[in-house]
């Protein structure tokens, strides 16, 4: 609860300047040299890791910037020398951030081949995308355990789900656009539930945060396609949310960090980088909130999403055109 | 004999240098050309996977509603992935219109594949054109896929480090078989050296072990030239035993007659003068003997006629029959031959060694002395005679018994030089030699031994 009055306290002044940052926030001494993060993942997750950075090294000041997925892939592109180090969740855009030269590579980091692309974009977490449930709506139900679960029970009771669903709106969230097109690209089953979603008058977000905010307050009873990590990070306070991550087919992404090619302190940058990979293999659940990264796979066969060129196949002007217009037939349907 | 050669360089280091040379520039020239295939297969391969990635591309094109559609499959740059993590790059365009993807991929519709540079990378770009027809115009749809070629890189620099290892290990060995083949080819010329080397001073025979092919024109030769002076050889010795004999008999007659005169002339003047003619003939004559006497052993020791010698009683005839020469000059002699002693030989040229040694020693032996005349079995067999005279001069006691040459104190003594040329010729045709000394008590000692 006091993340949350923190985040609260830290958004507010952020709506005031120009800039409209999710947050924005500075940690350690007021002093040179400064580590400009730009980040989508909630200060709240990244508020230990980074006190544990500053700890080594007391003169360092860390400047965290949050925002969506898409807005920081557009904002980075547009100011690659404004920040030093940029974590998306969005494995897409990071990886065209790197491919397209917007990276540094970094020599001095040993981390395993699947989780590393050209030495220069780095995943530190593995976080499952999860269905998200409101536990009392769902009382006299069976839990849904797959999609295609999901998609009988909301078929059989629209009076109950009607304008209670959600999901992200993949035109506005990068890491929303990356679960649609691998669920899509894994299975039909996806089209059918966005069909029956949007015949329930699906609510549209952002960003997890929200849809979690909204689950708790009731105003939707389901959501698909929510970071686990979130939910659990929730779930574990309030017993109200119930967070199942499909057994047909998981989608998991990997959170990813670079260090651009303009970074002022690119020596800095590569440390806290390496920081954050040793963080998270180290397993001490109070200093990386966040869940580290898993090589095995999954019990389905199903590993996590690669780190590959192919992820950029969806980023193509004329295929997310396509896609993005298939999406809204489904889930629009005024 | 030992000569000085002029010597050039070295044939086995000539040969060892072109061969290792050869093998050297044969593994680089290997290097070269194995990397520079490997290099082409490997970027056959790049272009194949590029080629099929543009098709795939290409093959999602479709008009709808007069639009260019493109809905190109995961598998379009999945396929792309490599080790290295290249970085990928593509444009669509439709008829030279950037549709999508990377501005400034530059594309050329003659070339399918081309190497070119994109954001600072070296980049292999391939390309290919699909017209779609529709409604109303064709439409000419243009796909370009690019790749870095870190991977290539990283495939050739593997190749090369195998390469050069292999080019390497190919140039040890051959160095290895060149040496070999170097002293093999070598071996056979140093092992003609050897048989030159080792043949005695008289052996003027022609070669007749096999040789290889190549040494046989200079073996031929050597042959002929061995062969001429052998010839040249017998024909001066030949020439001069002729000669010594055409002169010994005049010399014999102008010897009686000059006698004759002498014990018939009564001036005093007029019979020293005889008395020096008569010297000069007897040493004339004494000469034309002995290079009769050489003759005659360098020829037999050619063709040694050998039977069993008893030395003993050859040395006790000898002494006999130079009594009367020693008796004149008051000379003893003592043959002191305690043991039998045998020795499988020539007794004509033995004896005339052995006389030759006992004349030298009388000659040199003092009145009132005693010329000793010693055979010894053991520990080789020997002969050795020895006198009470001056001995020989130290400074010139190894030259002594080469041809023509004498002593520098031999006080007007008759002679020839031939005298000790003829034992040690002698000792040497019978696997001996002639050993010179002087003895500690005073006196000369010439040692045949065998």
């Amino acid at each position: 609860m006091r993340y949350i009055a923190v985040l609260i306290l830290a958004v507010l002044p952020a709506f005031c300047f120009a800039q409209d940052w999710e947050d924005q926030q500075k940690f350690g001494a007021n002093g040179t040299p400064i580590l400009r993060i730009l980040s989508s993942t909630d200060t709240s997750f990244f508020a230990p890791i980074i006190d544990s950075f500053i700890v080594g090294q007391p003169n360092v000041s860390v400047e965290y910037i949050v925002t969506g997925t898409a807005d920081l892939d557009n904002e980075f592109r547009q100011n690659p020398d404004r920040f030093d180090v940029v974590i998306s969740s969005a494995m897409d855009l990071q990886l065209k951030l790197t491919n397209d030269g917007f990276a540094q590579r970094l020599d001095g980091i040993s981390h395993p081949d699947w989780a590393q692309w050209r030495s220069s974009l780095f995943a530190f977490t593995t976080e499952p995308a999860a269905i998200v449930l409101n536990a009392a709506a769902f009382d006299g139900l069976a839990t849904p355990r797959t999609r295609q679960d999901l998609i009988e029970v909301l078929r059989a009771n629209p009076d109950i789900f009607m304008g209670k669903v959600g999901t992200y709106d993949v035109r506005r969230s990068g890491l929303g656009y990356l679960f649609a097109t691998q669920d899509a690209r894994t299975s039909e089953t996806f089209w059918r539930l966005m069909e029956v979603m949007g015949s329930l008058d699906a609510r549209l977000y952002c960003c997890s945060g929200d849809m979690i905010d909204d689950l708790i307050e009731g105003r939707i009873l389901v959501a698909y396609n929510v970071l686990g990590s979130y939910a659990e990070g929730r779930a574990d306070t309030a017993d109200t949310l119930t967070v199942i991550l499909p057994s047909d087919f998981p989608t998991t992404m990997m959170r990813s960090a670079l260090v651009s090619k303009s970074a002022s302190d690119p020596a800095l940058a590569e440390a806290f980088v390496n920081h954050l990979i040793g963080l998270q293999s180290g397993g001490a659940r109070a200093a990386f909130p966040l869940p580290p990264l898993n090589s095995g796979q999954d019990p389905t066969g199903q590993s996590s999403i690669g780190l590959e060129p192919a992820l950029m196949t969806y980023l193509d002007a004329l295929k997310r055109q396509t896609f993005v217009r298939e999406w809204e037939e489904a889930i629009i349907q005024d | 004999m030992t000569g000085d050669v002029v010597v050039s360089r070295s044939l086995r280091n000539r040969l060892a240098m072109i061969l290792t040379g050869g093998a050297a520039v044969l593994a680089i020239v290997l290097f070269l050309v194995v990397r520079a295939y490997a290099a082409q297969i490997a970027q056959q391969g790049q272009d194949n996977i590029l080629n099929a990635s543009v098709s795939s591309i290409l093959d999602a094109a479709v008009l709808r509603d007069g639009e260019v559609e493109l809905d190109f499959p995961y598998a379009a740059l999945s396929m792309l992935s490599t080790d290295a993590d290249d970085r990928v790059f593509y444009a669509v365009y439709e008829d030279g219109a950037l549709l999508s993807g990377y501005d400034g991929l530059d594309t050329q519709d003659d070339e399918a594949f081309r190497s070119m540079n994109y954001d600072g990378s070296t980049v292999r770009i391939a390309t290919a054109t699909r017209t779609l027809v529709g409604a109303n115009v064709p439409r000419r749809v243009t796909v370009s896929v690019a790749q870095t070629q870190d991977a290539l890189s990283g495939t050739l620099n593997r190749i090369s480090t195998n390469v050069a290892v292999f080019g390497a290990g190919f140039f040890a060995l051959a160095t290895v078989l060149s040496f070999w083949a170097t002293s093999t080819t070598i071996g056979q010329l140093r092992r003609l050296t050897t048989s030159v080397t080792r043949r005695g001073p008289q052996d003027l025979s022609p070669f007749t072990k096999p040789v290889p092919t190549e040494m046989g024109p200079l073996v031929g030769s050597l042959n002929n030239l061995m062969f001429r002076l052998d010839q040249s050889l017998k024909q001066s010795e030949e020439f001069i035993a002729e000669a010594a004999h055409r002169v010994r008999t005049p010399l014999a007659t102008v010897r009686s007659y000059a006698e004759a005169t002498f014990q018939r002339v009564e001036n005093t003047e007029n019979r020293d003068a005889l008395r020096s003619m008569m010297r000069a003939i007897d040493e004339s004559s004494r000469a034309a003997g002995q290079l009769l006497d050489h003759a005659m052993v360098t020829f037999r020791a050619e063709n040694l006629d050998r039977i069993d010698v008893d030395l003993n009683d050859l040395l006790r005839d000898l002494v006999q029959r130079m009594t009367p020469v020693a008796d004149m000059r008051d000379v003893d002699f003592i043959l002191d031959a305690a043991a039998p002693a045998h020795l499988h030989g020539d007794p004509i040229l033995l004896q005339n060694a052995f006389r030759n040694l006992i004349d030298n020693a009388l000659k040199y032996a003092p009145a009132d002395s005693i010329v000793t005349v010693r055979v010894q079995t053991a520990p080789d067999l020997s002969v050795s005679v020895t006198d009470q005279g001056k001995g020989f001069p130290p400074s010139e006691i190894n030259k002594l018994a080469d041809r023509f040459v004498r002593g520098s104190d031999t006080d007007g003594q008759i002679g020839s030089g031939l005298g000790l040329t003829i034992a040690r010729d002698v000792a040497a045709a019978h696997g001996g030699a002639l050993i010179l000394s002087n003895r500690s008590e005073g006196g000369a000692c010439a040692t045949l031994q065998f």
